[in-house]
Parts: C-alpha cells; sequence; structure tokens
C-alpha cells in the first residue's frame, strides 16, 4: 500500500534507523541515556494502579476461593504475572520508534480484524453470553476486542497523517481533513466496531466509537463536518434500535441505571449492590481484605468489571478518590505527551489512548455509583484480566515511545 | 500543529478535569454523605434471620409420665396450592427438589398427588390446603439452601416442625383431653395477636382442641432466631448470632395414668355389655375428680388414637372422628356430651324443696302414681309405699315423691310468672337451686370446649319457645292437634310452649325433661356435695414447669361458688347416698363390694329419654365420711343407671384403692400431694412414693 510508502518522507531518511537492526535488545541494555527522559510521572502512576489492582484483585477473590477450598493466591498469581508481562511490553513498545509503529500500524490492524473474525467462529470462547475470547493452549484466553483499541487508534493515527501529509502543501495552511479523508477514517475502523458490537461487546464498542470521533474532532476538522457526523450517528442510533440490532440485554441494562429498583432482583441487581458496596465503605473504607459485600460475593464480576466497588467498600472515599486521582494523572500526562508530539501522528496516538483511558475509567467507575449504564468494560491496570492488562501496557508503552521521539529530538 | 487540535485539545482538558470533578461527587454523595444508610444495607444484605422453632412442652401426668412428648425434625413440606398456580404445575419445582431430598422425581410426585377414590397411596390423605411433608428428616443444609432459594423452590419450605408422639403409660389415652396440633388457620394467627417474625406461620402446629389448645401458648415456648451470614447465591457462609429459642414449658396435670386406663377399661366394657343387652349405647363418659376439684381420670366413649392427627388427615378419617354415626370420638362426651341426668338430680330437688321450707325430718308420700296437671306420672312401675324420708326417697329413688315436691313448689312459686313472656321471668326455687350446684352453665374447666346443659329456667324456656314456634324446629307450622304424637306434642308447643307448666316442673324435679347436664357438671356438683358445699372450676392442669424444672405456675382449681345448703345438710345427703349403695338402688350393682374397707356413697340415674332407652347414670364418693374422689359415669342410650354405669364405678372404685383382685393405682387410694421433678436434664422423676 502506497501510504506506507510516503510515511518516509516527513521522517528522518531511512538510513537513519537501519543502521542498528538489533535495536530494541541493546538498546534495553545500553547505558543510553533514555532512560532520564522517560514521563516518570506517568509510569508511577501507572505502576501505583497496577499495584493496587493486583492487591484488589485479591482482595475481591480470595474468599470465594477460601470457600471452595481452592488456593486463595490463584488470582493474585496471575494477576501479579500479568502485570509483570504488561510491563515488559509497556518497556518493548516504549522502544519502538515511531516511525517503525506507523510500520506496524496496518499489521497491528490486520491481526485485530483477523481476531475478531476468529471469536465469532467455533475457536472462539462465550464468556456471559458474549464470544469475545480465543482459546489457546495451556489454558490462556486472548480477547481481541482489547487489542483492537490499539489497532484503531494506531490505524486512525496513521491515515488522518499519512493523507493529510500527503495532500498537504505545507504553506497552504489547510483548515482540516477533507470529507473524504473522514472517511476513509470511519471505513477503516468500521471493520473493527462492527466486529467487536456483532460479538457483542457494547462496553468496548462504544469506546472504539468515541475514540475514533474524539481523534475525529482533534484532527482538525472542520466544526460544520462535525455537526453533519454527528446527524449521520444519530440516525445510525435510530436505525439500531428500529432494526433491533442492539440485543435485549443491553438495552435492559442501560434503563436499568436509570431506575435499578425497579427490578432489584434481576437486571438492576448490579446497578444496587455496587452503590450498596461503595456507600458502606464511608469516608475511610472497611479495610483492605475486610469488605462485607467482597466476602459474600454480592456484587457480581468483581474482580473484573465491578472491581472498583471492592476499593470503594475497603478504602473508603479516600481510596476511591486515590485511584479516580491516579486514572486522572494517567489521562492528563497522556494529553500533555499529546500536546507535545511534534508530529500530527504522535498527537493523534497520544490522545485516542487518553480518550480511551478517559472515557473507559469514567465509564467503568460511573456504573459502579451509578451515574452510568452498566456495560461491560474493565476498569484499565486495575480489573483482573490478562488481554486488558496487556493492552494498557502497550498503550502506556505507546504514550513514551511518542514521550521519548519528543525527547530524542528536543 | 493544527490549531484547531490545540483548541480542541484543551477542550479535552476541561472535559477530563470535568469528569473527575463528577467521580469525586458522586463518591463524596454515596460514600460520606449517605455512607451509614448504606452500611445498614450492606448488613442487611448478608444476614439472614432464619427462625428457629421452640420444641414444644410436654403434657404429664400427675407422676410425670409423659401423655404427650415432642421433639423437633427438619421437615420439607410442598404446599401444592401454591404449585398448582404454576404454568407447569409446578413441575420444574419438583424436579428440583427431587434429588435434593434423595427421591425419585416419580416417588416424590406420588406423595403430594392427593389421594380420591381412584388414587390409593401413595397419595396425600390431608387437605389440599395444607402444606404436604415430603421428607421428614433433611439435614439442616438442605433445608437453609431450599429456605434460601424460595425463587427456586416456590412453594417448598423446610423448617423445623414438632412431632408429637403419645406415649400412653399404663394404657392412658385421654386422646379428647389432650387435644391436637394442626396448622394454624389465619382467624387463630389474627386471635392470638401472634406478630410477625415469631415462627407461627400456616405451617407452624398449635394446638386445636384440649389441653393442646388450652395450654397452646405456655406449650409453645418462643422461637428463635439464627442469623447466619449468606452470599449472593444464598450460600450460608456462617453463623454470627441470633437467639436461641426457648423450649414451651411442660403442662404437668392432675390425670393418673393408671386410674385414667382403669376408667378406660370400665367405661368401655360397661359400653360392651350394654351393646351385649341389644342397646345402642355408642357414647359414653367416666370422670373422676378429687373433692378438691382435680380431674385425676376423664374417659370418653369412643376413644381413638391421637397420633391420627399428625400425618394428614384423609376425609374418611375426619369422618369418622367427627360422625355422630360413628360416635364422634373426637368429641369429648365428658364436657360436651349433655344428657339427662335422672335420679343423681334429686340431690338439687331436695336441697330446692328444703330451702323452700320443706322440713328435712319430714314424711312424704310416695304413691305408685301422681296426677298432675292432667297427666299420671308413674314411680316407674313401683307399687305404693307409703310415706318415707327424704333419705328413704333418696335411697329407693322414689319418683313420686319428687313429682309432688316439683308440683307443689310450683304452685308456691310464683304463679303468675309461669306464663313466660319476657326473658327476664325470675327463676323458679327448683331452677334456682339447680343453678346454684353448677348446673346450666359451663364449670370453667381448663379444656376449650364445654357444653353449658340445660336447666329450664324461666328466661331459657321464653328463648326456646321464641327460637322454635315459628322458626328454628317450628312446632306452629308442623304441630297438628289430631296427627301423630310428635306432632300433637308440636301442637302443644306452639301453644303452650311459653308456659312453665305444673308437669314440666315436676319432670325437672327428677332431673328429666329439659334437664340436661355433663358428665362433668354432674362430677362437679358431687364433688361440692362431698366436700362440704365448695363448687370448684376444675382443673387438669397442676402446674407448668420449664424445661429446666423451674414451676413456672401452679394451677389451682379456683373456688366458683358455695352450694347455698349447710354442712350439716349435706352431711345428711351423703348419708343418705351411701345408704343407696348399701341397702337402695345401687346394692345389687355394689352387692360383694368390700365397703367396709372403702365406704362408696352415690346416686343412681335412669333417665328416660323419648325414642330411645335410657341414659345410665351412676354418681359417687368414696370414703363416706371424708370424700376424697367422686366418680361418675354416663352412658345413654344403656338402660338403667344400676345396671350399666354403676358396675363401671364400682371397677373404678377397684382401680383407685386395689380392691376386688385389682391392684391399687396409687398407694393407699391417694394420689400424689406434691409435683414430679423435671431436672434441666429432662429426666423426670416421680413424686416421693410413686412410680410411674
Amino acid at each position: 500500500m502506497s501510504v506506507t510508502q510516503r510515511s518516509y518522507g516527513g521522517g528522518p531518511r531511512p538510513g537513519a534507523f537501519r543502521s542498528r537492526p538489533r535495536s530494541m535488545i541493546t538498546r534495553v541494555t545500553s547505558r543510553d541515556s533514555r532512560l532520564r527522559h522517560l514521563d516518570w510521572i506517568l509510569i508511577a502512576a501507572v505502576l501505583a494502579l497496577c499495584a493496587l489492582g493486583v492487591l484488589l484483585v485479591y482482595s475481591a477473590t480470595e474468599p470465594s476461593l477460601v470457600q471452595r477450598g481452592a488456593n486463595p493466591h490463584t488470582y493474585l498469581d496471575k494477576q501479579a504475572i500479568f502485570v509483570v508481562i504488561g510491563l515488559v511490553m509497556m518497556a518493548l513498545v516504549s522502544l519502538v520508534d515511531h516511525r517503525q509503529l506507523r510500520v506496524f500500524a496496518p499489521v497491528v490492524y490486520g491481526a485485530a480484524v483477523l481476531g475478531l473474525l476468529v471469536v465469532l467462529t467455533p475457536l472462539g470462547a462465550t464468556v456471559n453470553g458474549a464470544a469475545g475470547w480465543i482459546d489457546l493452549p495451556g489454558g490462556f484466553q486472548i480477547e481481541p476486542s482489547e487489542y483492537a483499541k490499539i489497532a484503531l487508534i494506531l490505524m486512525t493515527a496513521l491515515l488522518f497523517s499519512e493523507l493529510r501529509e500527503g495532500a498537504r502543501d505545507p504553506s497552504a495552511g489547510r483548515p482540516g481533513p477533507s470529507l473524504r479523508e473522514v472517511g476513509i477514517v470511519i471505513a477503516c475502523g468500521a471493520p473493527l466496531i462492527g466486529l467487536v458490537i456483532i460479538e457483542p461487546a457494547l462496553g468496548i464498542s462504544m469506546v472504539l466509537v468515541v475514540v475514533l470521533a474524539g481523534m475525529i474532532l482533534l484532527s482538525g476538522i472542520q466544526l460544520r463536518w462535525v455537526l453533519i457526523l454527528l446527524a449521520v450517528a444519530a440516525a445510525g442510533v435510530i436505525a439500531a434500535l428500529s432494526l433491533n440490532l442492539v440485543k435485549g440485554y443491553q438495552l435492559t441494562r442501560f434503563s436499568s441505571f436509570l431506575h435499578p429498583s425497579s427490578d432489584a432482583a434481576g437486571s438492576g441487581y448490579n446497578a444496587i449492590q455496587a452503590k450498596i458496596a461503595i456507600g458502606s465503605g464511608g469516608m475511610f473504607g472497611q479495610g483492605l481484605f475486610h469488605g462485607q459485600s467482597v466476602s459474600g460475593s454480592y456484587v457480581p464480576a468483581q474482580s473484573t468489571d465491578f472491581i472498583f466497588t471492592v476499593a470503594g467498600q475497603e478504602l473508603g472515599f479516600v481510596g476511591a478518590v486515590v485511584i479516580v486521582a491516579l486514572l486522572g494523572v494517567v489521562v492528563v500526562r497522556a494529553l500533555r505527551i499529546a500536546t507535545r508530539a511534534d508530529d500530527s501522528f504522535g498527537m493523534l496516538v497520544a490522545a485516542g489512548i487518553a480518550i480511551w483511558f478517559l472515557f473507559q475509567a469514567f465509564v467503568n467507575v460511573g456504573m459502579t455509583v451509578g451515574i452510568m449504564p452498566i456495560t461491560g468494560l474493565p476498569l484499565p491496570f486495575i480489573s483482573y484480566g490478562g488481554s486488558a492488562i496487556f493492552a494498557d501496557m502497550i498503550a502506556v508503552g505507546l504514550l513514551l515511545s511518542v514521550h521519548h521521539k519528543r525527547q530524542v529530538f528536543e | 500543529m493544527i490549531s484547531a487540535s490545540r483548541r480542541r485539545m484543551l477542550v479535552l482538558y476541561v472535559v477530563v478535569a470535568s469528569l473527575l470533578i463528577t467521580l469525586g461527587g458522586r463518591l463524596w454523595y454515596i460514600q460520606v454523605m449517605n455512607g451509614t444508610s448504606y452500611v445498614k444495607l450492606a448488613s442487611a444484605n448478608q444476614t439472614r434471620n432464619i427462625v428457629v422453632p421452640a420444641v414444644r412442652g410436654q403434657i404429664l401426668d400427675d407422676v410425670g409420665d409423659p401423655l404427650v412428648t415432642n421433639r423437633t425434625k427438619l421437615v420439607v413440606s410442598v404446599d401444592m396450592m401454591t404449585l398448582s398456580q404454576r404454568k407447569d404445575g409446578g413441575d420444574s419445582v419438583l424436579r428440583r427438589l427431587a434429588p435434593m431430598i434423595n427421591l425419585p422425581y416419580d416417588t416424590l410426585k406420588e406423595k403430594v398427588r392427593l389421594c380420591t377414590a381412584k388414587v390409593k397411596q401413595p397419595c396425600w390423605a390431608g387437605s389440599p390446603y395444607q402444606p404436604i411433608p415430603v421428607d421428614e428428616n433433611v439435614s439442616d443444609q438442605v433445608a437453609l439452601q431450599i429456605m434460601e432459594e424460595q425463587d427456586q423452590f416456590p412453594g417448598v419450605t423446610a423448617q423445623a416442625q414438632g412431632v408429637v408422639t403419645y406415649p400412653m403409660p399404663h394404657g392412658a389415652n385421654p386422646a379428647q383431653v389432650l387435644g391436637y396440633l394442626q396448622p394454624a388457620t389465619t382467624e387463630q394467627l389474627k386471635k392470638d395477636h401472634l406478630p410477625a417474625g415469631t415462627g407461627y406461620s400456616t405451617a407452624d402446629l398449635v394446638g386445636q382442641a384440649g389441653l393442646e389448645e388450652q395450654y397452646n401458648q405456655a406449650l409453645t415456648g418462643t422461637t428463635g432466631t439464627d442469623t447466619v451470614s449468606v452470599n449472593a447465591a444464598g450460600d450460608v457462609t456462617g453463623t454470627v448470632g441470633g437467639t436461641a429459642a426457648k423450649p414451651g414449658d411442660n403442662l404437668v396435670t392432675s390425670i393418673n395414668s393408671k386410674i385414667q386406663a382403669d376408667a378406660q377399661d370400665a367405661l368401655n366394657s360397661a359400653i360392651k355389655k350394654a351393646r351385649e343387652a341389644g342397646n345402642d349405647a355408642n357414647q359414653g363418659a367416666a370422670v373422676v375428680m378429687t373433692t378438691t376439684g382435680r380431674v385425676v381420670a376423664m374417659a370418653s366413649y369412643p376413644d381413638y388414637n391421637p397420633s391420627v392427627w399428625t400425618n394428614g388427615l384423609s376425609q374418611s378419617q375426619f369422618d369418622a372422628l367427627f360422625g355422630q354415626s360413628d360416635g364422634a370420638p373426637a368429641i369429648n362426651w365428658t364436657t360436651q356430651g349433655q344428657y339427662a341426668p335422672g335420679s343423681t338430680w334429686k340431690v338439687t330437688s331436695t336441697a330446692a324443696a328444703v330451702s323452700d321450707g320443706f322440713p328435712l325430718d319430714g314424711q312424704y308420700n310416695c304413691p305408685a302414681t301422681v296426677d298432675i296437671g292432667g297427666h299420671t306420672y308413674k314411680n316407674d312401675g313401683e307399687p305404693n309405699q307409703g310415706d318415707m324420708s327424704f333419705a328413704e326417697a333418696l335411697i329407693q329413688s322414689c319418683d313420686t315423691v319428687y313429682y309432688n315436691l316439683g308440683y307443689e313448689m310450683w304452685q308456691r312459686d310464683n304463679p303468675h310468672a309461669n306464663v313466660v313472656t319476657s326473658a327476664s321471668a325470675p327463676v323458679q326455687k327448683m331452677q334456682k337451686e339447680a343453678l346454684a350446684w353448677g348446673f346450666g352453665k359451663t364449670t370453667g374447666i381448663d379444656l376449650p370446649e364445654e357444653a353449658s346443659g340445660t336447666v329450664p329456667t324461666r328466661e331459657w324456656l321464653y328463648y326456646y319457645w321464641k327460637d322454635n314456634a315459628h322458626q328454628g324446629q317450628n312446632w306452629c307450622k308442623y304441630g297438628k292437634a289430631d296427627g301423630t304424637y310428635v306432632q300433637q306434642i308440636e301442637y302443644q308447643d306452639c301453644k303452650s310452649g311459653n308456659v312453665w307448666e305444673p308437669g314440666q316442673a315436676a319432670i325437672a324435679a327428677i332431673g328429666q325433661g329439659y334437664d340436661l347436664a355433663t358428665p362433668l357438671q354432674l362430677t362437679n356438683a358431687y364433688v361440692a356435695l362431698a366436700n362440704g358445699g365448695t363448687l370448684y372450676q376444675p382443673r387438669i392442669g397442676q402446674a407448668l414447669v420449664s424445661p429446666s424444672g423451674q414451676v413456672v405456675k401452679q394451677i389451682t382449681p379456683p373456688v366458683a361458688a358455695h352450694l347455698p345448703a349447710s354442712s350439716g345438710f349435706l352431711s345428711y345427703l351423703r348419708s343418705a347416698l351411701a345408704g343407696v349403695v348399701t341397702q337402695g338402688t345401687a346394692a345389687g350393682a355394689f352387692s360383694g363390694f368390700p365397703l367396709n374397707k372403702v365406704c362408696v356413697g352415690g346416686k343412681t340415674g335412669t333417665a328416660q329419654v323419648m325414642g330411645k332407652v335410657a341414659t345410665s347414670v351412676f354418681a359417687s364418693f368414696a370414703p363416706c365420711n371424708d370424700p376424697q374422689y367422686v366418680v361418675v359415669v354416663m352412658i345413654p342410650d344403656s338402660g338403667y343407671g344400676a345396671d350399666s354405669s354403676a358396675p363401671a364405678v364400682r371397677q373404678i372404685w377397684d382401680g383407685i384403692y386395689g380392691l376386688e383382685g385389682h391392684q391399687a393405682a396409687v398407694p393407699g387410694g391417694q394420689v400424689p400431694k406434691s409435683l414430679p421433678q423435671i431436672a434441666s436434664t429432662g429426666k423426670i422423676t416421680a413424686p416421693k412414693g410413686y412410680s410411674g
């Protein structure tokens, strides 16, 4: 595809990095000064969130494991390993030069689409009514939809930067991408979003839509196009509802969040139990490992989508606010990296990741406190799950990569 | 960079800030401002209160032998009324339930189907409105699981239920006195003001008759609660606390099992004999009371095995228990049977005559017949016996003496009031005396069911006529001046049923006509006669004793009244009644009885009942000079008092005192004066000198 060829036009000459073919490994071990140029605040916030996540996963899973007579450390161990692997992934990705990222983008995109197609085949595993997983040998599972976020962000950023740079006369100062460019971007994002909806993973597809919309906005598109796109989106939503493309249980979850007590034992159950768990935490919480609702498994999916309830109950308002603040730090650092990125690709990647974390964290915490509908979304860095952690860490690695590139050229 | 992107990036910062503030504010609102209310919700979330029913108290006899014992078992019951309202008729529920109680589904299905003419056992013979027990001994775990997963098991309950057993010591089976347990009706829950959460529900058993009903509250105890922690799936994860159930108190009665068994035997054999003689005799009652107002034995014929109540009653069993054709064994005829007392009534008539001025030492004519109010009344076919004293009249049971007394008192007693046109007409002197001896009203015994008997006062006559002249029996409609015998009487009653006629007064003086008494009333009146005039409210219960052995409540028969008669007069009556046994109407029945060891006084009664064989009555006391007990037997449809009832009474006396080859039921003929001891371990020790 011509996009790849042209990608070298705006950057350094090809020879600049070809002289270091074994770059990744040698650079990690070399006494290169790049460690000094990492965004340590971002890394500290991510590490703190991961550590809290491991503790909360342990607290959430230990009582029921003990009751079942299983090893109480089962999930603690797994989550810790996930985090370690995730950190390695983050480090590796952060070492990748952003120009290489451009090369990888189509690959990642292709792999994600392929993965999402595979889950729809008999190879896919169904969890909680959604076919979102691929079983791997050795009891491991991959959730391609988590990686779809990365694929979407990379591909969108790539398309915007390549299309615009290719079409641009730098002195012309064109106000923003044309509708045709936006159309291409949406057309590329649509398969990802569509496949995730089919799974169905409503929460993640919402993230994808919001990230895509946010990136389109930040691409500099003219406002009138924004309004037109909004109208098209509204029409799409109405069509989806009238054509029954949205599953009944998804609608129920959306409506029950508005009136949780109308069906306390049914779809409103999660919402009520989550609020009770968090509310009963009070100012300082009931103490880590001492949450009442945790030991009774009152809140479903408490180690994954509803892990914030454990934090709320055991660590109280103080702990909950700390987690929200740490997530805020991650988002703000991501935005800062985006703002300071010196090309539109880096800016869009970092901004897309910021929007992803922001939206996903807000929806996840919001659903546990009753201000957002309940959708299946993990809390970044904290919820139990390998694919989610890996995707989050890869995203942080991307942020560091974008950040680093800027440092290098300073 | 493009300036539009930068501007929009700034907007994004604002969005981030506002979203973070939103979350923080919401957390503050939920956790800090409303935290306490959520703490409460969280606690309620994870504990469940499980009602622990109390073990019901036992009912013991006077030496501590249990007549009723209780223990609890975890019983799983299925309410088919609830299940049948489900779409699949509850099939899915039963299919889920079957493996939990280790029953094949088909077997379970058979257990809960209703027995009909075509459906034979196994099936449920009881009421379809009653929960059907399908497993009578499940583990705590299964029970909790069923109760916690009510959405999975609608209409299925698992709870500790009392299991009643009836040991029948020495064969004593005072079934009707004990009563029975059945699920509480909604009305009873309301009536007893049972608060919610006491564990009472319609599936809980409450006493529905007899002592079980009378002392239900004390016997029931206080239900406890088990507060268990449960997880969201309803699995019990531990016990948090709760209150222990307080077992019900034990009721120690004054029933002596040996005497009770003797009374039952005596009654049974008397009825058997009467039937062999060709009489109907399908009911009967025997009562033994101390002269202090305590019931020692109370036998009602026919009896039944009370355990029939415990496993659901079929319609045919119910019919057998309450059907008149079978003698209605569920009915306690000692308190609910109303029979003409016959000549046993003459003691009150004598008392009435003496208080009306007839001299106690006077002589009264005993002709073969008397003519009163246009009718001729016979002295049971006896010839003219000339003048005699009251004592002689009682010994020989001369009816004509009392016909005359009744008639003479009628003449002297406010003749104007005898045309009874209002309920406030004064009570006749003869009937006033009967009322004073406790007839015509319930005795107030500690049993829930009791009939009042009839003393035909003018008030009673007024209502009787008012209720039946133009309604009820509707005499005026069915009566005919020239019809059958019954129609002629109805015709008369229609015309003059409101008039207290001399013939009625005469018949009432010998305990017939309108006179009706329960066996208990007659016993109680003779207790007053025997003890010198104290009329008690009889008591079966002696004490309520806590499971740990503390006497919670002593029960003493309250004094209801004192007879309006001097002790000298009562002593005169007693010696006359002693003569009945030695030389009078009961001499034959008591011939050969060792009166030198135990002197018995008594009065026969042979009450003629229209269209039936006479009611046989014998009321007695012993020893003559210092009466300790009163024994009364009444058997309707069986003939002369001396033929059926007196031999039964003799047999009971034999049992009490150990006479004529019988073993003494109680040493020295004395029932225990103290209570049996109940240790905190539950071990029961008989009073000193007695054995169970």
